[in-house]
């Protein structure tokens, strides 16, 4: 089953296109990570998944075929949006009342125990606990709606490390126990290596990449040799090009079967470097099957 | 942490049942008790107001009724009394207002609070669905404001009472017509409908506008622009209205128009021209005997004796609930045409 299901996805507001043309599959049993510059759609496809927006062109369905926003999507789905907003006048004890009155499923002991256990205190306002204590009530909250899927968007960006850091255990504990799928939007790359094994590239409104990332780590590799020759990989499949002294780094798309030539080295690629060449590269895309694009010409980034 | 069994995805799908309406009951109480609870602090400051003039009102009339002799000076004190509380009559138009305060405080927040404050985002995203979420929450509020106004219209009712009496005419006692344009929409369903029409216009305005001052201001303008306009324009059509050559017409009667003829042609509208008057009807002279001024009756005496008639359009007061009822069931049609926009608006709006 597919959670989230693109084709030809298109949002428009007004004359400006925020995502187009994007088409992807992501599986369940994934953490998917979106991940793209300021403006390049990541909201705008969380909020096409959660039916908070309506697509201006082409077809968006989740958790194996319903249309996003119908009852039984929501039922399935629990969305934690940027900034995690709560009624601030609300406290976190009525935060829990109110998000089991409005589902059908909701596990109140496990979040009260879960608020017990980050030292959150049932009756404060949830305006004002501090800035990791109400994403993690919003999170506690989502998660007690026992969904198929978790859809988090920037769920970490306004976090310290030690609050980022228990937001994403919490994350991960829910996955490994329930099984949740979960898709997050993120432009904190370091956060990813860790978490995510489903990766989405968005740019300028593009699908970039979309692929496991066991399997996009396999496809490719970092060559290292000397600068001069670096131009002969011209017509290769280079994604980026970095260039220090003599040396040249070349990010190919090749498995560690390829042949490496002679005075090159040829090393495995981690997510983070992976996904900066990538955003570094707007023309540059990796799709699994036919949607594959034609490799656009790398540019050189000297160092 | 307690360790939790995923239940079966499977059967759960099949016997998908949507989440029960009434478990908005609580969220709509706790979300909106503080508007709710702000209404009835007005209606209550409201009603002890109206209770406490009321009751002075209804004593002076009852003196003024019960006094036997009517000619005698004592009797004509109680009468000047009663009369002379003009001002619990004017007031009245105070009370206009209330329903469009109501409806812009508590309707338009609804949707404008959420929108403005990215709420939303959390509350359309629930298992119980946002277009559910929207019609639940709007229809509870309506109904509990639209009974509110109605109970405090009971109240208003019964303080005007001594006005519409019908004996009053020849008491000489102050009478007002039910129908007149300031009292008309204060009693009767006409005071709960107004109510229900600016709840509804509100919680249009707070998902068209996305914010909550701005809202409620459009709300107050676009209410003000449909009570005078039906007011001014639409109420006097909703039945033919009588016309008359009598100059004994009812006090209790809503005079719409009034124009003269002679010889069967249309010589003017309204009052008479002063050249006219001075002509046929020259009022007398001051520091004469006569000290009181010729009363518009008797000025239409003076020229119908010269050939010309008086006409008056007019609403008699027993169509004062065919009315209501009529200016209920529009108001009524268009509450929910608007509440039923707002919730297909937040159904089908792109965020």
């Amino acid at each position: 089953m597919n959670v989230v299901e693109a084709s030809g996805l298109g949002k428009r507001y007004g004359r400006t296109w925020a995502l187009r043309d994007c088409s992807l599959a992501i599986p369940a049993g994934h953490v998917a990570a979106l991940v793209g510059p300021n403006g390049a759609g990541k909201t705008t496809l969380l909020n096409l998944a959660v039916g908070l927006a309506a697509p201006s062109a082409g077809d968006v369905t989740v958790l194996g075929g319903r249309p996003p926003g119908s009852l039984a999507a929501l039922d399935g789905i629990a969305f934690v949006a940027q900034d995690t907003p709560l009624y601030k006048n609300l406290s976190a004890a009525e935060m829990l009342h109110l998000t089991r009155n409005l589902n059908r499923r909701f596990d109140r002991a496990a979040a009260e125990a879960r608020l017990a256990e980050l030292g959150i205190p049932l009756q404060r306002k949830a305006g004002r606990l501090s800035g990791g204590q109400q994403a993690q009530l919003a999170l506690t909250l989502a998660l007690a709606r026992r969904p198929r899927l978790l859809v988090l968007d920037e769920p970490v960006a306004m976090l310290d490390p030690i609050a980022r850091h228990d937001f994403m255990a919490t994350v991960l504990t829910a996955m490994a126990d329930d099984g949740v799928s979960v898709l997050l939007s993120s432009h904190v790359l370091a956060e990813l290596e860790r978490v995510a094994d489903f990766l989405i590239l968005l740019s300028q409104g593009h699908v970039q990449v979309a692929g496991e990332v066991d399997d996009l780590l396999a496809s490719h590799r970092v060559l290292t040799g000397p600068a001069a020759e670096a131009a002969k990989y011209a017509e290769r499949p280079v994604v980026h090009v970095r260039r220090a002294e003599a040396q040249a780094h070349l990010l190919v798309r090749a498995t560690a079967d390829d042949p490496v030539p002679p005075g090159w080295e040829a090393h495995p690629v981690g997510l983070e470097e992976l996904a900066l060449a990538y955003l570094r590269e707007p023309g540059a895309a990796a799709l699994p099957g036919p949607a594959r694009r034609r490799d656009a010409e790398p540019s050189e980034v000297t160092t | 942490m307690t360790t939790l069994t995923v239940p079966a995805r499977s059967e759960q799908d099949a016997s998908l049942r949507p989440v029960p309406w009434r478990r908005m009951a609580w969220v709509t109480w706790r979300q909106h008790r503080l508007a709710l609870g702000g209404v009835a602090a007005l209606l209550g400051a409201l009603a002890m107001w109206l209770w406490i003039v009321g009751r002075h009102l209804h004593h002076a009339y009852a003196a003024a009724t019960a006094c036997h002799a009517a000619s005698s000076p004592a009797c004509a004190d109680l009468t000047s009394s009663f009369n002379g509380m003009y001002a619990a009559l004017a007031n009245g138009t105070a009370l206009q207002p209330v329903p469009a305060l109501i409806g812009a405080f508590v309707g338009a927040p609804v949707l404008a609070r959420e929108m403005e404050s990215g709420t939303f985002r959390y509350a359309w995203t629930q298992g119980f669905g946002r277009w559910r979420w929207a019609l639940a929450k709007l229809v509870a509020l309506a109904v509990v404001v639209t009974a509110a106004a109605g109970a405090i219209s009971v109240l208003i009712a019964w303080y005007y009472q001594p006005y519409f009496a019908t004996g009053n005419q020849t008491l000489s006692l102050t009478q007002v017509s039910p129908l007149t344009p300031a009292l008309f929409d204060l009693h009767g369903v006409a005071f709960a409908a107004w109510t229900l029409v600016a709840f509804a216009i509100g919680a249009l305005a707070g998902i068209l506008i996305r914010r909550v001052v701005p809202a409620i201001v459009a709300t107050l303008a676009a209410y003000t622009g449909l009570a005078v306009a039906a007011a001014t324009l639409l109420r006097q059509h909703y039945l033919t209205p009588l016309a008359t050559s009598s100059l004994n017409v009812p006090a209790s009667a809503w005079i719409t128009s009034q124009w003269w003829t002679k010889g069967g042609k249309f010589a003017f509208t309204g009052l008479p021209p002063m050249q006219l008057l001075q002509q046929f009807c020259p009022a007398p002279p001051l520091g004469s005997v006569t000290r009181s001024k010729p009363s518009s009756v008797s000025l239409a005496q003076c020229l119908s004796r010269h050939g010309y008639t008086r006409w008056t359009s007019y609403q008699p007061a027993s169509r004062f609930w065919p009315f209501q009822w009529i200016e209920g069931g529009w108001l009524l049609a268009l509450s929910m045409l608007l509440i039923a926009a707002t919730v297909w608006l937040v159904r089908r709006r792109a965020t």
